[in-house]
């Protein structure tokens, strides 16, 4: 064929066929994408603090390992919360959505746990999630924001800041902006309060007289309460709850919802059985 | 008939230089493998998995893949154009420059100097660079292929053609960006959008990066090591037509359920699954080719990597739809299946055809005999071996990881937590730290091979080595 003796021609055809595709499905979606459309108007650009810890999440390449973007899936949603919305990414430049899990989505970190918590883990993951195998971070306590190449960057991108916020960078560390962007992942929109549940019906412990649930209970508590509220109850990060003055169902209640105010979260996606044990344990552990 | 003074120099240096950065690359591999499952083996700041983990692909995509696809284009170019290089001058320039980029790349990508784009880290001082090196290389190529003296293009010269085309507007979209300092950039464009092309470009750099060079390679090796010619040139003509125009539209298939509007989500999923046509004319095309001629699947070992390789190529691109489909990725994105797909393609389909292409080669750039076919077999299955445990052991990985992330109790709450998710992992991340070992063992195996053959090799005549 004639194409096969003009390589300009061939070049041509070529250009031409890599751009019908390119241009449905890379062009024109531009049109719909960050538009009034899809804006969401409580999504507020990064803080210079906040900008600051993105940089070293981008230059540390969490992205590796790390997603942002919770799906609309049904297992997806209970253990990270609700899906992302496109409105919720304009200030993302580049979007850091990733493409493996070999640790969790971070799209619904902020607010999940308390400062002091981000801290400490980053600190040595190993020591606050047993077996985890992330990598220990601790040197970024060793490395300053600096002040003025923020204000470079925050003009770059055009977000509004104050000259208070950007002298207030004084001072900080790397993990002190780190720690500020991980509480603003996915916080913009208020979702927590929208997926506490409505607890119905009259709450009973059903295991109020079963003891054979308490080893269930340690183990659970061992994984995921330990690490703030410590092996013995004695409180660590978070309060003592040792000798919790506090009903059953109350417990139940305040594990379920959590206190997204307070650091504390949510167990609902555990299901009624496993929160009962812990509530079980929780209250049992003074008696033996 | 006349004598054409073929440019080998510059052949030999890329092909050399691309084994050391695919050492590299390999190198790097084995080490971050081992630290997902001992974290103490990441020594902060230069060294941690979220600063390596790009270096090895860029090593080995770029190093090791784009490395030896210059190496072999020049080689091809020539043969098949029956004349010298356009410049000579030029392609040495480029190879030092190639090799200037690589070190940039490499030593900033340990310094953290990182878009974060996969497969696009690398900041825009160092884009600029990929530029240059990209138009030089074009200029050559096209050049060559002006002034040639053979009128029919053969199949490989489309493939090549299209590959500097796709891969010039790929990078120059994707590199759109506005600089903060020399080492700092941010993207030109925000939130989804900024996925979108990510992804076009992400997906099509596999097009014309890790299919369309080595499917150059594959049409140009296999006729020659075989002695018999391609089944079918309407088949090639089909499928090189089809295959560029369908991949373009796929890139959102590896953002499947994200905020990206459904309809481009599902016409990525839709041209995904039609992409099996061209992607298996050209198997079928390589299977066709060897009829009569299994034969020498036993008796010469060029044609072993080479229909392994295609055999790979088309395994690959039938997992690659399956993953393209809703509700499979639903379940299996985000997962350890993933590394196993994206190294089938990469150690089993890409680097096959490049360990043939080079063992072709190395007699006829060197004038020497292989020196030995027995190490050359050695190293076919040490690496055929490796690659197929790395698959298989990250495939049932994923499969086991994605159902307990997905499993619900009775009263529809999570089974397992994250944690209990990632322990049941670590018996298969050793199972995969160690088939890099046994590949990189073969890669040794097989840079040995190449290195006694230029030291110790018998001589042959030059004309002996170029007839054949």
């Amino acid at each position: 064929m004639i194409w096969e003796k003009k390589p300009v021609l061939l070049l041509i055809l070529a250009t031409g066929a890599i751009l019908v595709g390119t241009i449905i499905t890379m062009v024109l979606p531009f049109a719909w994408v960050n538009t009034e459309a899809d804006s969401i108007a409580s999504v507020k650009p990064y803080t210079p603090l906040e900008l600051a810890g993105r940089d070293v999440y981008i230059r540390e390449g969490c992205n590796n390992c790390h997603t942002q973007t919770v799906r609309p899936l049904v297992a997806e949603v209970l253990r990270y919360g609700e899906y992302s919305k496109s409105g919720e990414f304009v200030y993302d430049r580049p979007h850091l959505w990733g493409s493996r899990r070999t640790g969790p989505d971070l799209a619904r970190l902020g607010g999940k746990y308390p400062d002091e918590w981000h801290y400490q883990h980053m600190k040595n993951p190993a020591a606050f999630v047993p077996r985890s195998n992330m990598p220990a971070y601790s040197f970024l306590s060793d490395n300053a924001v600096d002040p003025e190449y923020t204000r470079k960057k925050m003009e770059v991108l055009r977000f509004p800041y104050t000259s208070d916020q950007i002298e207030a960078l004084a001072g900080k560390s790397e993990m002190d902006a780190v720690v500020a962007y991980m509480q603003k992942l996915g916080s913009d929109i208020p979702w927590r309060e929208t997926a506490a549940s409505l607890i119905v019906g009259e709450m009973q412990n059903p295991f109020l007289d079963d003891s054979s649930v308490i080893q269930e209970g340690q183990n659970l508590y061992a994984q995921h309460c330990s690490a703030c509220h410590g092996l013995d109850l004695t409180g660590g990060l978070a309060a003592d709850i040792s000798d919790l003055d506090m009903p059953d169902a109350d417990l139940f209640e305040l594990l379920h919802n959590g206190l997204p105010d307070d650091g504390m979260p949510s167990f609902a996606s555990f299901g009624s059985t496993r929160i009962w044990k812990m509530v079980t344990f929780i209250k049992n552990y003074k008696k033996h | 008939m006349e004598k054409t003074e073929y440019n080998y120099a510059i052949v030999r240096s890329f092909v050399n230089w691309s084994i050391l950065w695919g050492v590299v690359a390999v190198l790097v591999g084995v080490l971050i493998s081992f630290q997902l499952v001992a974290p103490e083996l990441n020594f902060a700041p230069f060294l941690t998995y979220g600063r390596l983990r790009p270096l090895h692909t860029n090593a080995g995509i770029f190093g090791w893949g784009i490395g030896s696809f210059f190496a072999l284009f020049y080689y091809m170019v020539q043969r098949l154009c029956r004349t010298p290089l356009w410049s000579n001058g030029l392609a040495k320039f480029q190879l030092w420059f190639f090799n200037a980029t690589i070190i940039a790349a490499a030593v900033t990508l340990l310094l953290g100097y990182s878009t974060s784009k996969e497969y696009h880290e690398l900041e825009w001082p160092i884009d600029i660079m990929v530029v240059i090196l990209w138009v030089v290389f074009a200029i050559n190529i096209i050049m060559t292929i002006i002034k040639r003296k053979e009128e029919q293009m053969y199949i490989s010269l489309w493939y090549m053609l299209a590959t500097l085309v796709g891969v010039a507007v790929l990078y120059l979209v994707n590199a759109a960006e506005v600089p903060v300092s020399l080492f700092k950039s941010y993207s030109a464009y925000a939130g989804t959008n900024d996925a979108n092309v990510q992804w076009w470009f992400g997906h099509n750099a596999v097009a014309m990066v890790l299919t369309t060079p080595p499917l150059a390679v594959f049409y140009y090796f296999l006729p020659k090591s075989t002695g018999v010619p391609i089944y079918s040139h309407r088949l090639s003509i089909i499928a090189f037509w089809s295959l560029i125009f369908m991949y373009l539209w796929t890139g959102a298939h590896h953002l499947l359920w994200t905020p990206v509007p459904d309809w481009i989500q599902t016409l990525a999923m839709a041209f995904s699954l039609m992409l099996i046509a061209p992607s298996w004319g050209s198997v079928f095309n390589g299977y066709l080719s060897m009829n009569g001629q299994w034969h020498q699947m036993r008796e010469n070992y060029l044609v072993k990597f080479l229909i392994l390789g295609i055999t790979f190529y088309g395994l690959q691109t039938l997992q690659g739809p399956l993953q393209a489909v809703r509700s499979f990725s639903a379940f299996i994105h985000y997962s350890e299946w993933i590394p196993g797909h994206v190294h089938m393609g990469t150690m089993g389909w890409v680097s096959l055809v490049l360990f043939a292409a080079i063992y072709y080669l190395v007699p006829r750039i060197y004038d020497r005999k292989l020196y030995s076919i027995g190490l050359a077999n050695l190293h076919f299955w040490l690496v055929l071996v490796g690659q197929l445990i790395y698959s298989v052991s990250m495939w049932i990985a994923g499969v086991q990881q994605a159902s307990m992330w997905h499993s619900l109790n009775s009263d529809g709450s999570l089974a397992y937590t994250f944690m209990e998710t990632l322990i049941e992992l670590y018996p298969y991340w050793w199972i995969r730290g160690a088939s890099g070992v046994i590949y990189l063992i073969g890669v040794v195996v097989f840079i040995y091979n190449l290195y006694m053959t230029v030291r110790k090799g018998e001589t042959v005549p030059v004309a002996a080595a170029q007839a054949a």
